[in-house]
């Protein structure tokens, strides 16, 4: 039961495989986000009340979904990397930091420039912007302890400590809406219930939201295949792959 | 079935989640009073919230009771959260989203009348998204139905 558990985990089998997968998921990355772009910012009807300022929202919830969704994926990483001692887990802990600091920042940014025309500020330290602000320096404060040991085990066990107690921010940005008197509104999206959207503008969004899934997993592969080249630097097969890419 | 070391390592990484949730759920729950962003009406009118402080107010902003002022920005209008009123006075311009029946969030004093003297006023977004014609349309239906309720 275990093997295809083990086998996932050398990083040479994982760098052979997804170089086969790469170019599909490129491709497909691609479609889904240029269709959404499209769709969402050129045909989608604008809203009665915000106009097209409202059109932010095609970057601005599938960003926030992701810099959320990352999160787990670097705790649960780091999780492993701490039991099973997985030398990809650890990898992929370490690749998934400055991915889901990037997406975080640009939920941030967009949802500041959404705010200016809509609220009439550009910040307010209510409960939703401050978690989102902390789910910031948590990335942040990960990528600095990958970077502030000599020795990657220690470095490793760091950071995915710092990623496990900082996973209970999670579910604290995702409920502040409901649990807290806040600017922000609550999630349009819901799993239990019909999105208050209308159809035609939710279905744009939707693709957007598939779109950066995917756009996630092909950055956070091509981060990881990256680090696998170098923490494996020394060994015969990189070697091999980097001498058969020259000639 | 688990290594013995490794089922050890579960156990602790399940103990740092559990301890790091508990004592973060204490906290938030200590401190729920400051992370309220505002104050609803009914809490001011029972007086929940402190006066000659600033604070910030919050709910929804009461069909009609919005009145400018001629010669200046001034502005009063009545805020609800569906129990009690609370007035507010402002000088200043307002967001473009400001509008009777939406939400609204303003900071400033209570004075000793009881009166919210605004500082500065935020319009609170709803989450649903229409588009201008199903707005209408919808509009529309709503007063033929009051029409038709009046009628009989």
């Amino acid at each position: 039961m275990w093997q295809w558990f083990h086998r996932l985990g050398s990083p040479r089998w994982f760098y052979q495989t997804s170089g086969k997968w790469l170019p599909w998921l490129g491709g497909i990355t691609f479609l889904l986000l240029i269709i959404g772009l499209v769709w969402g910012l050129g045909f989608a009807p604008r809203d009665a009340k915000q106009g097209n300022s409202f059109r932010i929202i095609y970057i601005h919830v599938p960003a926030s979904f992701l810099a959320l969704a990352g999160y787990y994926v670097m705790a649960i990483a780091g999780a492993v990397g701490l039991i099973w001692k997985m030398k990809l887990a650890d990898m992929v802990m370490k690749s998934a930091a400055p991915l889901g600091a990037a997406l975080t920042f640009v939920a941030l940014v967009t949802g500041a420039i959404w705010g200016k025309p809509t609220w009439g500020t550009y910040w307010v330290w209510d409960a939703r912007i401050t978690s989102m602000l902390v789910l910031l320096f948590l990335y942040l404060g990960v990528m600095a302890l990958q970077h502030s040991y000599t020795s990657v085990d220690a470095a490793n066990r760091a950071s995915a400590v710092l990623s496990l107690v900082g996973m209970v921010n999670i579910p604290i940005i995702y409920k502040s809406v409901d649990w807290w008197y806040t600017l922000h509104q609550p999630a349009t999206i819901k799993f239990t219930e019909a999105p208050t959207m209308h159809p035609d503008m939710f279905h744009p969004l939707l693709v957007m939201i598939a779109g950066f899934y995917c756009f996630y997993a092909l950055v956070l592969i091509l981060n990881t295949r990256s680090e696998i080249l170098h923490r494996e630097r020394r060994s015969s097969w990189v070697k091999d792959v980097v001498l058969q890419n020259q000639r | 079935m688990m290594h013995p070391i490794r089922r050890q390592r579960l156990f602790l990484v399940i103990f740092i989640v559990v301890a790091a949730s508990l004592a973060v759920g204490l906290m938030t729950y200590a401190l729920r009073d400051n992370i309220n962003l505002f104050y609803p009406p009914s809490e001011i009118a029972a007086g929940d919230a402190p006066s000659g402080v600033r604070i910030r107010a919050g709910g929804m902003v009461v069909d009609g009771s919005v009145e400018r002022a001629r010669d200046s920005l001034f502005v009063r209008f009545l805020v609800t959260d569906g129990e009690a009123e609370v007035e507010v006075h402002y000088t200043g311009i307002l967001p473009d989203l400001f509008a009777a029946g939406e939400a609204a969030v303003v900071t400033g004093e209570l004075n000793e009348q009881g009166i919210f003297m605004a500082s500065e006023v935020l319009a609170k977004h709803d989450e649903n998204y229409t588009p201008p014609e199903v707005a209408d349309a919808m509009n529309a239906a709503h007063e033929r139905a009051q029409q038709s309720a009046d009628e009989s």
